[in-house]
């Protein structure tokens, strides 16, 4: 541990309470508590805590808190605790900052400054408990032509669609990055909730191939990608960009690498996996359309493409292209997004909110008229049903949870996943740390927290005398701003609050 | 306070239609009488008219009823006509002075047709041609405003109650085999002439009672395809959604209703097998095109009228027959009114379409 | 009947149960109050070996070793399945402990005794206190064929 910097977190025990059973000990895979046998009492080594809360909740007699360390350099509001101790590590270690979750800095959130309309008198709530309350939709093309047969009956001449019973999706998650028990637990709850889980770039292993709700990625590094691979998917990602690391690719430290993993991976086992920051064969739109193209000609045209990019500056321009590339579907990613290890610098400062990418990119598509052409989902830090809500109205035909998903697994967003000694069993390939996460348990908690988010929708939804998700998509007369200057209603296309119709 | 069209406008209102199925014709004077008794249903602020069938004398030609501010937009209006279109006819409307009804603006009446040369230079059909000089006219034109621009059917409309605006413009005087009226309650408007219903475009009409949750969903989708939403109303999309899946896209009126007001897939799960596939089709192909929150709608086209109401039924729509004589309303007193004694009455349910259309419809189109 | 089962593939080893046991054992309602600076003597043991954990307690067996080599009558096996311990009748010779292939029978700390899981059906908890607080689901209490 470098000995210029003082523990950020302090472990607190109430001696009175500690009954000594140890179970803070057994569950700490940073080995922070210990026994002292001369003075039958745990001791705990604070410096090693990551705050992770796992000897918290296990404690039987809540004997144990974390708190922030009251230690402190002498203030100076330009160089902080954190911005200090950056420098000592760096000093120390000569490195880049490795962190993971998403940019924890308090840039503004636009979510919270955006208010959800409901119905009074002139039309009617509609009270999902006693009414029909529709959440289904399909993502894709919707630029299909009218045609019809011999008896004049429409001819489906749809591209390709995904049907979700709900707007939401599970966003990339490594295997690798996160466990095997992960993994299985988004699989069957994504087929539970009638959704989609998605590979993210690290392969699909075998055991999931019998998911039918797998979306697979193509990313730079082209791990896993085969055969068998492209026909077990519902959908084929291609990953551009991340919204926690815009303009550089995947990092998976090689200890997370097991054999399991790099079979999946089909690397060697123990190394790093960098993916290359752009793909090698994409370096303009053009490319992107090959790549497409080449996709959808390897699995028969029966597969909607996804293209997934950061949310950088020109989002919308990026977006128009990729509308006219034969991509079915864009998620955009916030710069709030989740990651299992980022550059610490690239995760905090580079990138725009996924609020004003996502209402710029609808309006782009709308003003040349290419909306359906794509459907566009929306990730980078949807935190509740609200936020889903504020999404769809701005445009977004569905979202994408990652950091929810994992809070619901148990994740206490200690960022350390780069280390890969999660104590939750989730961003780790250590097998007596991967069992604790049981999916009979991850998974049920995760249809809770979706099943839970749906039901809130549907309140929502029904306060505002809507009864399907499709008439809310782009209703941003739904919305209103609040705390939120001129240009900022106008990028996000919304009235300030108490303004009328 | 702000004009219309400058804010969203949603209101309340009442709605009544009738058409003679053999092709007879009726003059005014009954939509009159029937939106008379629905008299609380509106509020002052606005009443109007569609008749179909009312200028055989014109019938090929495209007939503009038009708001003016004043003589500078009317010039300026003229001037754009002229350069692309023939004027067959033109004349001030002819109304009558009715204690409720003030403040009338310059109201004159054209027939049209299109300038050929500059029509077949613009590559567009001539429908279209047609409906994109009347947006800009209504877009570009400050003070001036069409409201009317069908062939052999025009819209009367003005702010005041509608058996009074009825009366404003002599309706008594005009015949034509089928009739729209409404009556208007708005919840947010000084009230102006243009923003009264019937809302018209080419010879589609629509008068509607609700207030759609969907509207800005649906705006913001149909504005893609050159449509501006200019009067921010829901009638005013309501009209432009079926001119551009009728008109543009080719759907049939069933599948039109089907779009606008879809079935839930609860229900249309339970459909036998053709008709669950055409209509999981049509959700799929146009999902931000469904319109949700209660409205119930008369469409008004040539040769027929369309009933339609939310599937949810949150407004009340009535249907009946009598003999050729088929009536629509949004209360049953209504038809009442104008035929006691009638061969069936029925509500249809949410969703299902009502068409009744003329029986030989040769000639007409 | 239902029973106790244990999934090694997801016992932690955290020996919350053995806790859990002997707290339930005590019918106080804190456990601090109940365990602090006691030795504990519960009746599920979990077994250690490096990465395998493993927790032991009675399987309720069908024709039960300890009750046919009772030399008291001490041990049955009740209509319910369960197999109990009367403590008036037991001699403390521990022949039980002794036969138990699982060694879930152990001597109760009074060492007069024999002491078993009885599922909770001896305390105020009325389902078995270790199963309700497995944090990872691996023991669980149900029908099995």
């Amino acid at each position: 541990m470098e000995m210029y910097i003082s523990p950020e977190y302090e472990v607190v025990r109430d001696h009175d309470r500690c009954i000594a059973c140890r179970v803070c000990e057994r569950q700490c895979a940073n080995g922070v508590h210990t026994f002292d046998a001369d003075s039958g009492r745990m001791v705990a080594d604070s410096a090693k805590c990551v705050n992770c809360h796992r000897c918290v909740c296990l404690c039987p007699t809540h004997a144990l808190k974390i708190v922030k360390s009251e230690d402190t350099y002498k203030h100076n509001a330009n160089w902080d605790n954190r911005t200090i101790n950056e420098i000592y590590k760096q000093a120390n270690s000569g490195g880049v900052l490795l962190s993971s979750m998403g940019n924890p800095n308090p840039y503004p959130i636009f979510w919270d400054k955006l208010l959800i309309n409901a119905s009074q008198v002139t039309n009617p709530s509609i009270d999902p408990l006693r009414e029909p309350m529709e959440t289904r939709l399909w993502l894709g093309k919707r630029s299909a032509k009218v045609e019809r047969d011999a008896r004049g009956k429409l001819k489906n001449t749809l591209a390709p669609q995904l049907r979700l019973e709900v707007p939401i999706l599970f966003s990339a998650m490594s295997y690798g990055s996160i466990s095997y028990n992960a993994h299985e637990s988004l699989a069957r709850a994504a087929e539970e909730l009638g959704t989609y889980y998605n590979t993210g770039e690290g392969g699909l292993h075998r055991d999931f191939y019998r998911f039918p709700n797998t979306i697979v990625q193509v990313a730079s590094g082209r791990f896993g990608v085969f055969k068998d691979y492209l026909e077990h998917a519902a959908a084929i990602e291609i990953k551009m960009g991340q919204g926690a690391k815009p303009g550089i690719g995947g990092h998976l430290p090689g200890a997370k690498i097991t054999e399991d993993v790099a079979e999946t991976r089909m690397i060697p086992q123990g190394s790093d996996a960098i993916s290359p920051a752009p793909h090698h064969d994409i370096y303009s739109i053009e490319d992107l359309r090959q790549l497409v193209c080449s996709l959808k000609e390897a699995t028969d045209y029966k597969k909607p493409v996804i293209v997934k990019v950061a949310a950088v500056h020109n989002a919308a321009a990026i977006a128009s292209g990729i509308a006219r590339s034969g991509a079915d579907i864009i998620a955009i990613d916030g710069f709030r997004g989740g990651t299992g290890a980022a550059p610490t610098r690239i995760r905090d400062n580079v990138g725009i909110p996924i609020e004003l990418a996502l209402a710029q990119v609808d309006q782009r598509l709308r003003e040349e008229g290419i909306r359906d052409e794509v459907s566009i989902i929306a990730g980078g830090s949807i935190r509740s049903s609200a936020d889903v809500v504020k999404a769809i109205a701005l445009g977004a035909d569905a979202c994408y949870i990652g950091t929810a998903a994992l809070l619901a697994l148990g994740c206490h967003l200690c960022r350390s996943c780069q280390s890969g000694l999660c104590n939750w069993g989730i961003a780790t390939q250590r097998p007596d740390l991967v069992k604790r996460l049981n999916p009979d348990i991850g998974y049920k908690r995760l249809v809770n927290l979706v099943t839970a988010w749906k039901h809130e929708i549907e309140e929502m939804m029904g306060g505002m005398g809507i009864n399907s998700i499709e008439a809310l998509r782009g209703n941003r007369l739904m919305l209103r701003g609040i705390g939120l200057n001129d240009r900022e209603l106008g990028l996000l296309g919304v009235r300030y609050a108490g303004e009328n119709m | 306070m702000l004009k219309e069209g400058t804010f969203r406008n949603p209101s309340g209102c009442a709605v009544v239609g009738v058409i003679d199925r053999s092709g007879g014709l009726m003059s005014g004077e009954g939509m009159i009488e029937a939106i008379e008794v629905m008299h609380d249903r509106s509020n002052g602020l606005g009443g109007g008219f569609a008749g179909y069938g009312i200028y055989p004398h014109y019938k090929d030609f495209y007939a503009f009823h038009l708001f003016y501010d004043g003589k500078k937009a009317q010039t300026e209006t003229e001037e754009f006509i002229c350069r692309h279109f023939e004027i067959v006819y033109s004349s001030e409307i002819q109304t009558r002075k009715v204690a409720g009804v003030t403040d009338e603006p310059l109201i004159f009446r054209y027939f049209l047709a299109p300038l050929p040369q500059k029509l077949s230079r613009s590559h567009l059909d001539e429908r279209e041609y047609v409906a994109r000089c009347v947006n800009r006219i209504n877009a570009q034109i400050d003070g001036a405003y069409v409201f009317s621009s069908g062939k052999n059917m025009g819209i009367f409309k003005g702010v005041g109650y509608p058996e009074d605006v009825g009366r404003f413009y002599r309706l008594e005087e005009y015949a034509g085999y089928a009739w729209t009226c409404h009556g208007r309650y708005p919840t947010n408007t000084p009230g102006w002439w243009g923003g009264s219903h019937p809302f018209g475009l080419l010879d589609f009409s629509v008068v509607h009672n609700g207030e759609i949750s969907s509207y800005d969903a649906n705006r913001r989708y149909i504005e893609m395809f050159g449509y501006k939403c200019t009067l921010h109303t829901d009638t005013e999309v309501i009209t432009y959604i079926i001119d551009y899946l009728v008109r543009r896209r080719g759907l049939t009126l069933e599948e039109t209703a089907h779009v606008i007001a879809a079935s839930f897939w609860s229900t249309i799960a339970g459909k036998e097998e053709s008709a669950r596939e055409q209509e999981t089709l049509l959700r799929r192909m146009f999902p931000s095109l469904l319109v949700t929150g209660p409205f119930s709608i008369i469409l008004g086209y040539t040769g027929g009228l369309m009933a339609l109401g939310d599937r949810l039924k949150l407004r009340s729509t009535v249907c009946a027959e009598k003999g050729d004589l088929a009536y629509i309303s949004s209360e049953e007193s209504a038809i009442r009114r104008i035929q006691p004694s009638l061969d069936r009455v029925f509500a249809p349910a949410g969703g299902e379409p009502v068409i009744y259309e003329l029986y030989d419809k040769g000639g007409l189109a | 009947m239902k029973r106790i089962y244990v999934n090694e593939k997801w016992c932690l080893g955290c020996h919350l149960c053995e806790y859990e046991c002997a707290f339930a054992a005590t019918g106080l309602d804190d456990m601090v109050k109940a365990l602090k600076g006691r030795p504990i003597h519960p009746k599920i043991r979990v077994e250690d070996a490096g990465e395998v954990h493993f927790a032991v307690n009675c399987r309720q067996c069908k024709d039960p070793v300890c009750v046919r080599r009772c030399i008291s009558g001490a041990l049955t096996k009740g209509e319910d399945g369960v197999v109990r311990i009367d403590r008036e009748k037991c001699v403390g010779c521990l022949t039980c402990v002794l036969v138990c292939p699982y060694g879930a029978v152990m001597p109760a700390p009074d060492g007069h005794a024999a002491m078993k899981c009885q599922l909770c059906t001896d305390n105020v908890c009325g389902e078995p206190n270790c199963v309700r607080h497995c944090p990872n689901q691996a023991i669980v209490f149900e029908e099995r064929a």
